[in-house]
């Protein structure tokens, strides 16, 4: 790989031990993927505070400098921690404090987490504490080199707000906030930004329930490849495509889609491919039906105790939606529901009185984090249901527990029933 | 002997017993880094234990938590001792990277065609090669 001259000082020593790590973890990283050099960033969104056992015991060992160095640098000792070099955000962790007395989750977990949240916050960390930063004030611009993790998040950033970053890691987050460097590689170039399948919706697909299963399929279809999606799509909201680039994100690994007419890199098909058009996969009612069986196959008892909604991360009009649809009304006693928002969101909906309505129904909004980031759900939870065909993906593997997948209002049926009543 | 030839990802020389999976693995909600076992209830390998086995795999899927899974394999002791995998992805990549343990990608055939589970591999990613020495030893 070819390094600048500030690159080599880097790897030299030259800013201090801990960016020399950063950078022998970026050179090694990059001739992994065959990059041909490094590009600037200045846009990190990274995790750093989530406490887990094994990173607790770090800290325990060395403090937060060892916890950052050994993960987040993949150094082998405790290296000192200077200020982060370019803009960077804490992504989801692990619950916070409003968390307590709600989520069994260990409270040594949240003290250990608000500590992190200290250390990186005197180092510029922004501790944003969502999967959504892009609903939080972290917009980055159409063209600009960003370095990303959270796959829903780097799938949204490529394709709906036309930045450029391959889905990165703790590691690539960590090294490239200290250095303003990423290995340039994949997305960051215009001919591997081009579209690589052709996905032709034949039924209508309209509403949040449906943009997820149509991700869902899209990204079982193509992997990690590039698809363009047309066909009886109406026009989606920033809700909708979150739902969707999710989606697509967990069945395969999409980290860039293009809509026709919608995303800003395809005005139009042919520009979407950059040249020929391949033949379109279609999408009808009987791929629907096997989408909406699959994401329910991990459900067998009828009887709910947990609701979950806003994964990714709830925008104000979907708890706006939760607040309609719980007004007035009061959960089973023995079924619990969470709303997962982003803290700054919450604190609108609170002052919007969405969040008293959810409340008084017997619902929360909880910040931060998830049940699948902090593997917890209310107690003794056996069966749950969500509107997120993310976490019906991946929450039974992580808890052990069944899962439904539905809409909002079957979500709110269940909570307020205890009895899942959901179908196509 | 069978020798497939591919690029280096992370150089170094291993052998040991090749564990082949068809279908891409997802990291985070895909493995379990305590018991190195992957996890995932639809996948072919649910309840497999990787550890100390050479991982033959399509490539890597879902979350950007991939490469910290499998970096806290092998602060944990659970990690695979190399990997060989046909798509380059930068989860896959940094994985391989942060796992510190020999890696092949971009090989001449498909790996997870060529080699079987239990087959005995040496792994020789500096020079770009994997040999098949022969099937399992039972």
């Amino acid at each position: 790989m070819k390094l600048t001259d500030d690159d080599k000082a880097m790897r030299d020593g030259a800013e201090g031990p801990a960016v020399a790590a950063a950078m022998d973890l970026l050179i090694r990283y990059g001739e992994a993927l065959g990059a041909e050099r490094l590009c600037d960033v200045r846009n990190v969104a990274g995790t750093t505070t989530q406490p887990s056992p094994a990173k607790a015991k770090l800290v325990a060992e060395g403090g937060w400098e060892k916890a950052f160095s050994i993960i987040n640098l993949d150094a082998d000792e405790a290296l000192p921690v200077p200020d982060m070099k370019v803009p960077t955000c804490q992504l989801q962790q692990g619950f916070g404090p409003d968390s307590v007395g709600i989520a069994p989750y260990p409270e040594k977990f949240v003290e250990l987490q608000s500590d992190a949240e200290a250390f990186y916050g005197r180092r510029g960390v922004h501790i944003l504490a969502t999967c959504t930063p892009y609903q939080v004030g972290n917009l980055p611009t159409r063209g600009e080199h960003i370095a990303w993790m959270e796959s829903s998040a780097v799938v949204y950033a490529n394709s709906v707000l036309g930045a450029r970053t391959n889905c990165e890691g703790g590691g690539s987050t960590g090294a490239a906030s200290l250095t303003g460097r990423i290995p340039c590689w994949g997305n960051h170039h215009d001919a591997h930004r081009r579209g690589t399948h052709l996905v032709r919706a034949d039924v209508p697909v309209s509403g949040f329930r449906d943009w997820g299963m149509f991700g869902y399929f899209v990204g079982e279809l193509v992997q990690e490849a590039r698809p363009v999606v047309v066909g009886e799509l109406a026009r989606p909201d920033l809700t909708e495509l979150k739902h969707f680039g999710a989606a697509a994100a967990s069945s395969g690994g999409v980290e860039l889609y293009h809509v026709p007419g919608i995303t800003p890199e395809a005005p139009d098909v042919e520009v979407a491919f950059g040249g020929a058009v391949p033949e379109a996969v279609g999408y009808g009612a009987a791929e629907r039906r096997r989408v909406y069986e699959t994401l329910n196959d991990q459900g067998g008892c009828t009887d709910v105790d947990f609701v979950l909604l806003g994964c990714p991360h709830a925008s104000l009009d979907q708890i706006r939606a939760a607040a309609r649809a719980l007004d007035g009304r009061r959960l089973h006693s023995g079924t619990q529901l969470w709303i997962m928002a982003p803290r700054a969101l919450k604190d609108t909906a609170d002052r919007s009185g969405y969040t008293a309505v959810i409340e008084a129904a017997g619902g929360k909004i909880l910040a931060d984090s998830c049940p699948a980031m902090s593997r917890s759900a209310p107690p003794g939870t056996k069966v749950f249901a969500t509107d997120s065909a993310k976490q019906a993906h991946y929450l039974p593997a992580i808890l052990g527990i069944e899962a439904w997948f539905g809409t909002l209002d079957e979500c709110v049926d269940a909570a307020v029933t205890g009895r899942w009543r959901g179908g196509l | 002997m069978t020798v497939l030839r591919g690029r280096t990802v992370v150089p170094g020389v291993v052998e040991g017993e090749a564990l082949v999976s068809h279908e891409t693995i997802s990291g985070w909600g895909g493995i379990d880094p305590a018991t190195g076992t992957i996890i995932e209830r639809r996948h072919e390998l649910c309840g497999v234990c990787f550890t100390g086995k050479i991982l033959v795999f399509p490539g890597a899927k879902g979350s950007s938590g991939w490469s910290g899974f499998f970096q806290t394999t092998r602060l944990l002791g659970t990690a695979p001792i190399g990997m060989i995998f046909t798509v380059m992805t930068t989860k896959a990549a940094l994985g391989a990277v942060v796992t510190r343990v020999p890696a092949l990608s971009d090989l001449d055939r498909d790996p997870t065609e060529a080699i079987s589970t239990g087959d005995r591999l040496r792994l020789d990613a500096t020079a770009g090669t994997v040999e098949i020495l022969g099937p399992a030893v039972s």
